[in-house]
């Protein structure tokens, strides 16, 4: 900090006293965080709960089980031009996920430098990326349901907990990333419109927190479900 | 003081870190696609999945430069996880001797 700082910043310890100081003051704990920031990340980490509790359930059903595991990287291969490539589609979303990651952390950069045109492109971007994410896995379920023949409560490859803990976690993190491409579509034409003039550009980065914490989960998904 | 004018970095750091992530993905895809199996298999997808969850979280997220108040409230809750799955770890095992011993057949 330099010897200039604004004279209404109070001074702020670091390290671990910084720590019981913050939690200590009458004030916020969570010093020059904006409080939707903050929000944000209590709500991420109640939905990290939520995920781990279903990867949980399903190591918990996957070593229950006396039956054999089905092969997930036969199961999710695809035939490219006659040649058989495992986990091809699962790799394309992986690193469509993880391009949108990316022009969003260059939007929220370029919404702190109040660039609103550049803020709305590379975020439509990001949203764009996340909507094809979404139809790949529309795709991938389709062929799993019409031609794997895998559901729920069964398939011909082993264990019957493959359709149920697949279609639910899967299904909860599409789910999740459906509803950020509107959230990012929201925010990104409120950018367009200057509806955030009057603040620092924070809501660019708290958007940009819950697209980053969907390609998070899916790093575990990945993992745990099509590696494993 | 970056806090005042918010989160803003340079944004050679987010191009390095995409880069990074990519290579990682590319190489927990390896994995698979070598056919490593065993624990070595279990070891590299474990492995390359922190790395890449660590970078999302720190420089993507921006949790390396929030203050440390944030961090631990944020960050040290998740680790009673580990004790979750310990213990769902010993009852699914529980689980399954006893389906193996009384031959049940799922």
């Amino acid at each position: 900090m330099s010897s200039q700082a604004i004279s209404d910043t109070p001074e702020q310890i670091e390290g671990w006293d910084g720590v019981v100081d913050d939690f200590a003051t009458e004030e916020e704990a969570f010093k020059q965080v904006p409080w939707g920031k903050s929000m944000m990340w209590i709500f991420l980490l109640s939905d990290t709960f939520i995920f781990s509790c279903f990867l949980i359930g399903y190591m918990a059903v996957r070593m229950t089980t006396t039956v054999p595991w089905p092969p997930a990287s036969e199961i999710f291969a695809l035939t490219i031009a006659g040649e058989h490539v495992p986990l091809l589609l699962i790799a394309i979303m992986t690193f469509i996920l993880i391009t949108s990651s990316g022009t969003m952390a260059l939007a929220v950069n370029f919404g702190y430098r109040r660039d609103r045109k550049t803020t709305f492109w590379l975020m439509l971007v990001t949203a764009l990326l996340g909507a094809s994410f979404v139809g790949m896995q529309a795709f991938e379920w389709t062929k799993l349901i019409t031609e794997e023949g895998i559901r729920p409560w069964g398939n011909e490859f082993g264990a019957a907990q493959f359709g149920a803990t697949f279609f639910m976690i899967t299904g909860f993190h599409g789910m999740h990333v459906t509803a950020g491409v509107i959230y990012l579509l929201v925010v990104a034409f409120r950018v367009r419109r200057g509806k955030y003039e009057h603040t620092d550009y924070e809501i660019v980065e708290i958007t940009g927190l819950y697209w980053h914490f969907v390609d998070l989960v899916w790093v575990f998904i990945f993992a745990f479900y099509y590696l494993w | 003081m970056e806090h005042a004018e918010g989160q803003q970095h340079p944004l050679g750091v987010y191009f390095k870190i995409w880069g990074l992530l990519f290579v990682l993905s590319g190489l927990s895809y390896m994995v698979d696609f070598l056919e490593v199996q065993g624990y070595l298999r279990w070891t590299l997808i474990i492995v390359f999945m922190l790395l890449k969850a660590g970078l999302i979280i720190s420089v993507f997220m921006h949790m390396m430069w929030e203050r440390l108040a944030l961090i631990y409230a944020i960050l040290l809750p998740p680790l009673l996880l580990v004790t979750f799955i310990g213990l769902m770890a010993v009852e699914a095992n529980y689980i399954f001797w006893t389906r193996l011993i009384f031959g049940a057949s799922s």
